[in-house]
């Protein structure tokens, strides 16, 4: 049997299935493919929005022990993980069925089942009920990325978890290696040492979350240092060993004891886009030598009647980044001539205190030479961060010399990622620190530090006596 | 001391061997200066100076391969390293991004950076310098048309992407105009609808008696129907000659009011005469062949109707006519078109004419042209009639003012001495700039084309 449809849409995560629904909205006949029931991809299902409910019971746990401090003392908590991992489950099930519902009101073509490319025009989806074979217009190809492995690290025990295995939430282990001080191991062994795992965290360069500026970082660096057992810098595991007790893992860097036996080995050390789609090789798509596929800036491969879009297509990795190429890629099939051109994108760690940052960093202004001005607000100057006990939080804007346009945004504090939104819309507009400086931000909020770091810029902040340097 | 580098030579060219040094220690070389000839698979290049100052130490020698990005000289131009700089512009801005992406873990990836904002000036020099090797005055003109009459951007501009919200990127796009090369009118230079609005219609005006609107056309060209949608197609990407060819016929085009005028002209007795000389000419060393004869004609026409050996300088309200007389003859080889340039065909004979056709056409076809021997005609001459047809219209080389098109002669009936006659007759197409050339004055100088092959003795009695 073989259907037609004017787009095929690879993958249901958020590049594709916001592909699939732009697309309906044109006016498209659109087909989605995806192996799981509804569409959600990792993001939903094993991804983003299983480690923020987690993330979100994690920080309950932790303000309620702080509570003490305010005079309001709680006994400690009784953790049911069976329930908490449904409640988990409960809020992927519902956000899946929910994107699958709308599916359905968009009369999107939704096939279960695993798809082979057979050529620029067509392909087939083995699915439960036998195989369909698709024609496409146009194909996008969203198929997202999986946890890296590494030789060093492959080892078939059930005590070895990667991000997905440790989303299920198998058991709390008595302790946990975590393997990688990028975003993804710092959430979860935030989840993790809160339910009551003593956690360690080997990271192999000098810092954790490489990329980021090392002044945002430093206020989360400050609070995982209580909540973590240790923290190991420049340190690499060169062996790990299944014992009775445990993984026995071998370290070589900066670490005191060499050799440490744990419950549990997280390995987190990123993600490897899946470009090797059953098929690929019927069609002219180029894979680039980190196993992107290559795409022009309308995200179009060099087969013309195929896009790549999300994880598969480069990097940054980020689902907010896929359902914007997601946009494009739509648009570019429509005839129109959109690209993919953003000014910034943003990055959100969600650990606790949260960092976000967007545009450029001051590490990589410096770097490519730009001639910036960083403008810092601490929070210890801003009440709303002293009504709820957290000031140790920064906003940071990173300025062009000459004109004080806004280049990039950096927030570090309880809440950061809901305030970057408006450094990203800064910098998208070519708004200056004048501008940020001039528009009323609510009173008391954590978005007054932003228009306090403009002000700062000027020497005029109202609660940061810093005057400008003549 | 200042580096100068071998610049982007092209798609698809990264290296060359270098056919002629042209500078020496201790020479003052000056910006725009060529410097070395490049001899790559495409053409002959000559390659010039983005640097000045006094040669302090070359750093090739004839022969040598050479890549995109190295160094070809040195100077002295005792002001540190800035124009070096500038001089490896086109290689820099990929090089900074690429290491402003180091190893990171890819979860933690904070690139929210897009590509590097390529510097216009530096984007419009490599390209249109080393293009010069085919035809150079066009890409000339366009690269000379295209620059923003804006102010320079600021130093920094290949890396801080322009200021400008989404939509108004997006307005930019759509109406083909680069947002990098608006300036802004807005606090922080932010570049407002308005902005774009008024750089398009500036564009516009400032090109439009030139011709081609070149800084729109480029990008604003409409997109492509995907024709996979109607079989199978393949794709390949265009040769630097295809691309120069593309750019330059379509200006002509552009630039030239074209008319063509078409013409029969008896050779029966010139095959005669081409008959019995041709071993003697064969003896020295060419082909007596009918082009070789009518360049001949064409320099002898050239010099009695001078408008046709002119050029039209609208900039400065001018007709330039020219006192030499040098004929290009189309080539067709295997990598395309190319027309290399017979000079002074006044002052040789048949036979010369004949000989250098025949060595030109080899190094055509051997990729060894060089940039001199394809520039400087007065008219061109393209000859189809080895191949076929009866007449078509050629388009003008700009900025010549005139080409003649030959087709396949044949025998036809004509009437002569009361009767018909069997005579060989080819057919010829004159194609000319009208706004130079009057159609009479086109048709006089057909006629008298087709009179001086029909009597021989007109070409000696005033060539």
């Amino acid at each position: 049997m073989a259907q037609t449809t004017q787009i095929a849409v690879l993958g249901a995560g958020p590049g594709g299935y916001a592909a699939a629904f732009y697309a309906a909205d044109l006016g498209m006949q659109v087909t989605l493919i995806d192996e799981e029931k509804n569409p959600g991809g990792v993001c939903l299902y094993r991804g983003c929005i299983p480690s923020k409910a987690l993330l979100h019971v994690a920080k309950v746990v932790d303000e309620a022990a702080h509570a003490s401090k305010w005079g309001v003392t709680y006994s400690a908590p009784a953790i049911d993980v069976d329930k908490l991992r449904a409640y988990k489950q409960g809020v992927v099930d519902k956000l899946t069925a929910g994107v699958g519902s709308v599916a359905k009101l968009r009369k999107v073509n939704y096939v279960q089942g695993r798809a082979t490319i057979a050529g620029p025009k067509s392909l087939k989806v083995a699915g439960a009920s036998g195989e369909t074979e698709i024609q496409f217009e146009h194909l996008i190809l969203a198929t997202g990325s999986h946890p890296t492995k590494i030789p060093s690290l492959a080892l078939d025990s059930p005590r070895m978890m990667d991000s997905t295995s440790g989303l299920e939430l198998p058991d709390v282990p008595k302790s946990l290696l975590v393997v990688g001080g990028g975003y993804i191991g710092l959430e979860l062994g935030t989840v993790y040492a809160t339910l009551g795992s003593k956690v360690s965290v080997v990271e192999m360069t000098a810092g954790l979350l490489p990329g980021a500026d090392r002044d945002l970082v430093q206020p989360l660096e400050k609070r995982l240092k209580a909540l973590f057992s240790s923290i190991m810098l420049n340190t690499k595991v060169v062996k790990v060993a299944e014992e009775k007790d445990g993984i026995r893992v071998t370290f070589e860097g900066d670490v005191a004891e060499k050799e440490q036996l744990f419950d549990r080995v997280l390995v987190a050390i990123g993600r490897r886009p899946n470009s090797k789609v059953p098929g690929l090789e019927t069609t002219r798509v180029k894979v680039d030598a980190k196993g992107f596929i290559e795409t022009d800036p309308q995200r179009r491969t060099a087969e013309p009647s195929i896009f790549a879009i999300g994880d598969v297509a480069g990097e940054p990795m980020l689902a907010h980044k896929a359902s914007h190429e997601a946009r494009v890629a739509v648009e570019a099939i429509a005839g129109h001539k959109a690209v993919f051109e953003p000014q910034a994108i943003p990055a959100v760690v969600f650990t606790d205190p949260e960092i976000a940052w967007c545009g450029l960093t001051e590490a990589q202004a410096k770097e490519q030479g730009v001639d910036v001005d960083v403008a810092k607000f601490p929070w210890g100057a801003l009440s709303r961060a002293i009504t709820v006990d957290r000031p140790e939080g920064l906003t940071k804007l990173v300025l062009e010399k000459s004109t004080g346009r806004v280049l990039g945004v950096g927030i570090s504090g309880s809440g950061a990622g809901e305030l970057i939104a408006e450094g990203v819309l800064a910098i998208e507009m070519g708004a200056s620190a004048e501008d940020l400086k001039m528009v009323i931000h609510p009173h008391p909020t954590l978005s007054e530090s932003v228009m306090e770091a403009a002000e700062v810029f000027f020497g005029q902040s109202t609660h940061v006596y810093k005057p400008k340097r003549k | 001391m200042t580096e100068f580098k071998v610049p982007e030579l092209g798609e698809n060219v990264a290296s060359g061997d270098v056919a002629k040094i042209l500078i020496n220690v201790g020479d003052t070389v000056k910006k725009e200066q060529p410097v070395i000839e490049l001899e790559t698979d495409k053409a002959t290049i000559e390659v010039p100076s983005s640097v000045a100052g006094v040669v302090k130490e070359v750093k090739v020698k004839k022969g040598d391969k050479v890549q995109v990005g190295s160094v070809i000289f040195t100077v002295d131009d005792g002001a540190g390293n800035g124009a070096g700089k500038s001089a490896a512009a086109p290689a820099k801005p990929a090089e900074a991004k690429a290491e402003a992406k180091p190893e990171a873990p890819p979860e933690a990836q904070p690139e929210p950076k897009p590509e590097p904002r390529p510097d216009p000036k530096a984007e419009a020099k490599p390209e249109s310098k080393p293009e010069t090797k085919v035809l150079s005055m066009p890409q000339r003109q366009a690269a000379d048309a295209a620059p923003p009459p804006a102010p320079a951007p600021a130093p920094a501009a290949n890396v801080v992407p322009a200021a400008a919200s989404p939509a108004v990127r997006r307005l930019a796009r759509e109406i083909g105009v680069d947002i990098n090369a608006v300036p802004g009118t807005g606090p922080a230079g932010r570049i407002s609808q308005d902005d774009v609005k008024e750089h398009a219609r500036r564009i516009l005006s400032s090109v439009g008696s030139a011709g081609a609107p070149a800084a729109i056309s480029a990008r604003a060209s409409r997109p492509m129907p995907d024709f996979a949608k109607w079989g199978e197609v393949v794709r390949e990407p265009w040769s630097n000659i295809r691309r120069v060819t593309s750019e330059h016929l379509s200006y002509s085009w552009n630039t030239v009011p074209h008319v063509t005028q078409f013409d029969k002209a008896d050779v029966t007795a010139l095959e005669e005469l081409r008959k019995k000389y041709k071993d003697q000419v064969v003896k020295a060393g060419g082909n007596l062949t009918v082009t070789a004869m009518l360049v001949k004609v064409l320099a002898t026409a050239l010099q009695k109707f001078p408008q046709f050996n002119a050029s039209i300088d609208p900039e400065r309200g001018e007709i330039i006519y020219k006192k030499y007389v040098n004929v290009g003859v189309a080539v067709d080889t295997d990598r395309g078109l190319l027309v290399p340039v017979i000079k002074d065909v006044s002052r040789k004979n048949i036979t010369q004419i004949a000989v250098e056709l025949q060595q030109l056409a080899e190094k055509a076809r051997d990729r060894k042209l060089t940039v001199d021997e394809m520039s400087g005609g007065s008219m061109s001459l393209s000859n189809l009639g080895g191949i076929g047809g009866t007449y078509f219209t050629p388009i003008v080389n700009w900025p010549e003012a005139a080409i003649l098109g030959v087709s396949r002669g044949g025998t036809e009936p004509v009437w002569r001495n009361n009767q018909f006659e069997p005579r060989q007759m080819l057919p010829l197409s004159l194609s000319y700039d009208h706004r130079l050339i009057d159609g009479a004055d086109a048709i006089r100088f057909l006629r008298w084309v087709v009179e001086a092959i029909e009597q021989p003795f007109l070409l000696s009695l005033i060539g």
